[in-house]
């Protein structure tokens, strides 16, 4: 009885519904922005969708970018592949080689007649997701690279006036901030292998792995423990370790806690922590941003870094209205004014030059002290076959095996030689396992 | 009994019927992500399913020759056998504690079994904040005995570290069995001995450890299921197999290597490879440890 009473109920709701559904299309975006990062993500959508009345770009947060790359997997091959995904940089290779799986953002662009320029991004943001033969195949949305914080306090109780600007300065400067008292640390750091190898790497121009870091080919292999100068790096940083010049912080960022709590008195990570670390920082001490320091000894001029961060993959499987409307919103999403916005919100560096050239008329360069090293950074000179970033399969597991090499190399259990070795090793391993899969 | 047993006969669909919802789970949640499994195992799989290929037992060889699988063996090994022995020797000490106690032994009870009904992750994010290098109210503690806590870099303490998180939650468990073995026991038989002249920790090892051998068995066959699966979501939110591997188990190699590398052949073969082992774990305790238990 009760549920034949119900029944209008739920037709009419049903109905209700589903001519809601005709009256707009629906475009699905899985992200993995948490926190205030995804409440900025929501109203970046909400603003396209009062923009116009034909589609609806719904955003979910997946959790995690490793939880969300996997829920898109799963998805795709159960056929309920979501419109939209981001895909952390380490994940692009991935991406590239599941060419049925993917829509290539510049054939969307063309498909469906949208004005798409490559050349509008930034040089280093560009390379990074173009494919081998030119194409660009995803959208930039937020990228980052590496700098160097430190703790304005603890440099002046020590003595030091100026930030250092190589890694012989950094452990003279790691050392004294030690010794002095100043801070019970001199330097940590968050995401190991981003920052004290694949960018060590970049601006030292020395290669990280072999065809470009495999930008030329899906047969690279790792060689940065061939390379002298990579491998003096991790020996000094381990040698630092014994006097708590340098203080290994574990994996993905949490290491930053030991330079918010004022433990450390540098961190080198991403530059989007500069809000996170602004808050905890607050009524505690003072801090400042500079670039990441260079080796002398490897290059004369230190060169652009590279970038971490997302980009935005259309995955196939949707209608041809539903793809219109996603290039609508890639349109909208790299315009200046959602860029500008989002980079001075989060920390993240504009994607586009134009986007840079609105932030630099409004001010915020100079009304936000050190937010420009990133820019600078990531855009100092034209990159070379070492500094384009890197193009390697299986790399969140590549990463994985550098955390956990670097570690013996830090408790002393293995030599900077012996841990780089196997580590490169294992890797290459990775990398086999990868091309055989793909090569299917 | 005759009567019941034809009753069965004449309805052979109603049991079936009873047992339908279950065997739905089983089939569902187990057999067929098991046969799924086992097929993946014998192919070469790109992450999306796009492609896949027949490779026979080349994933097997590939696990089985990669020094990676057998360090994670070992390290699996060391760490069942000081969680099994710790959580249950443990859990043993406390519920014969707690059988004796006479004044609020529901309390004690209850309070000695609450770790259980924590979730494995939240144990192990309540033990990571403790033991945080850097904020840590243990590691402060620890720092004024002059040790000086790491787990983030000292694979010692890492192992220390997801050893004391995994007993502490499944020393809950045991407690309960154990203290239910205890309370089985017919006092006659304690009181016959004390009047005899034997003292506590004769009347311990001569007439209570043996009565408990059935409990003790049983709990032996669940601890291991425990430490080879369940303790993934505890080292997952503390050391992540780190550091070097230091505390990397067979299943969190598992995980890594199928859903963070996505090497779906390869895992697979390891997950092949782990169903085996348990099944020879509880054959080897059923066939040689049950002869010794006294029911």
């Amino acid at each position: 009885m009760r549920l034949v009473q119900l029944l209008p109920f739920v037709a009419v709701t049903a109905l209700s519904l589903s001519t809601s559904a005709q009256a707009a299309t629906t475009i699905t975006w899985w992200h993995a922005m948490e926190g205030a990062l995804g409440e900025k993500v929501n109203a970046i959508a909400d603003e396209f969708n009062a923009s116009q009345d034909d589609y609806v770009v719904k955003p979910v947060y997946k959790g995690s970018y490793s939880d969300n790359l996997t829920a898109t997997i799963a998805a795709f091959r159960a056929g309920q592949a979501p419109a939209i995904t981001q895909v952390f940089e380490v994940g692009t290779a991935t991406m590239m080689s599941a060419k049925g799986a993917i829509y290539p953002v510049y054939q969307l662009m063309q498909d469906t007649g949208t004005p798409f320029d490559p050349d509008a991004f930034l040089p280093a943001v560009k390379s990074y997701y173009t494919s081998s033969d030119g194409h660009m195949l995803s959208m930039p949305f937020n990228s980052s690279t590496p700098v160097l914080y430190y703790n304005q306090d603890a440099f002046a109780k020590a003595g030091i006036e100026t930030p250092p600007r190589t890694w012989a300065e950094l452990g003279r400067d790691a050392h004294k901030l030690v010794e002095s008292g100043a801070a019970e640390c001199g330097l940590t750091t968050a995401w190991p292998s981003w920052t004290q190898l694949e960018n060590f790497s970049a601006i030292n121009d020395l290669p990280f792995a072999t065809q470009a870091n495999g930008f030329n080919g899906s047969d690279a292999r790792l060689v940065f423990d061939q390379q002298p100068a990579t491998v003096a790096h991790i020996q000094d940083l381990a040698e630092w370790q014994k006097s708590h010049a340098f203080e290994y912080g574990g994996r993905a960022d949490s290491g930053t806690k030991r330079f918010q709590s004022g433990r450390c008195a540098m961190l080198t990570t991403s530059s989007a922590s500069r809000a996170g670390i602004q808050e905890a920082a607050k009524g505690k001490f003072g801090f400042a941003i500079a670039p990441l320091p260079y080796d002398a000894e490897a290059v004369s001029q230190p060169r652009n870094s590279i970038i971490g961060g997302a980009s935005l993959w259309v995955m196939q499987g949707q209608s041809d209205t539903v793809y219109q409307g996603v290039a609508e919103f890639l349109n909208f999403l790299s315009s200046p004014a959602v860029q500008a916005d989002w980079a001075s919100f989060t920390g993240y560096v504009p994607i586009t030059t134009a986007a840079y050239e609105q932030l630099k008329a409004e001010g915020f360069y100079t009304k936000t002290p050190g937010a420009s090293v990133a820019i600078d950074q990531l855009t100092r000179g034209t990159p070379d076959d070492n500094g384009r970033g890197l193009r390697l399969g299986n790399m969140p597991q590549i990463r994985n095996i550098i955390a956990e090499q670097l570690e013996k190399a830090f408790n002393g259990s293995e030599t900077a030689t012996q841990a780089l070795t196997t580590a490169a090793k294992r890797g290459n391993a990775e990398l086999e396992q990868f091309e055989r899969s793909v090569s299917n | 009994m005759p009567i019941k047993m034809t009753t069965f006969e004449r309805h052979s669909v109603t049991p079936w019927l009873l047992l339908a919802p279950q065997l739905a789970v089983v089939a569902i949640f187990f057999f067929w992500p098991a046969a799924e499994s086992l097929r993946q195992a014998f192919y070469v799989q790109d992450a999306f399913g796009l492609g896949e290929r027949f490779v026979g037992l080349a994933n097997f060889q590939h696990v089985l020759s990669s020094p990676g699988y057998w360090h994670a063996f070992g390290v699996t090994a060391l760490f069942s056998l000081l969680v099994a022995a710790g959580a249950m020797g443990l859990a043993l000490l406390l519920a014969v504690l707690a059988d004796r106690v006479l004044h609020g032994a529901r309390l004690y009870r209850v309070l000695l079994t609450w770790p259980y009904a924590v979730a494995p992750a939240v144990a192990g994010l309540l033990w990571l904040f403790m033991f945080d290098p850097v904020l840590g109210v243990l590691t402060h503690a620890l720092a004024v005995f002059g040790v000086h806590w790491d787990a983030q870099l000292d694979p010692g303490q890492a192992l220390a570290l997801v050893v004391i998180a995994s007993i502490w939650q499944q020393m809950s468990y045991n407690f309960v069995f154990f203290l239910a073995g205890l309370q089985m026991i017919p006092a006659s038989l304690l009181e016959a001995a004390a009047i005899d002249g034997a003292g506590p920790f004769r009347c311990f090892f001569g007439i209570t450890l043996p009565l408990l051998s059935p409990t003790a068995f049983f709990l032996l066959v669940m601890n291991s299921v425990y430490v080879l699966f369940e303790t993934f979501a505890t080292i997952d939110n503390t050391t992540l197999g780190g550091p070097g591997g230091a505390t990397r188990t067979l299943v969190y190699k598992l995980y890594e290597d199928g859903f963070v590398g996505r090497d779906l052949g390869g895992s697979s073969a390891q997950s092949v490879l782990l169903m085996l082992l348990v099944g020879v774990l509880t054959f080897i305790q059923f066939r040689y440890l049950e002869r010794r238990v006294a029911y």
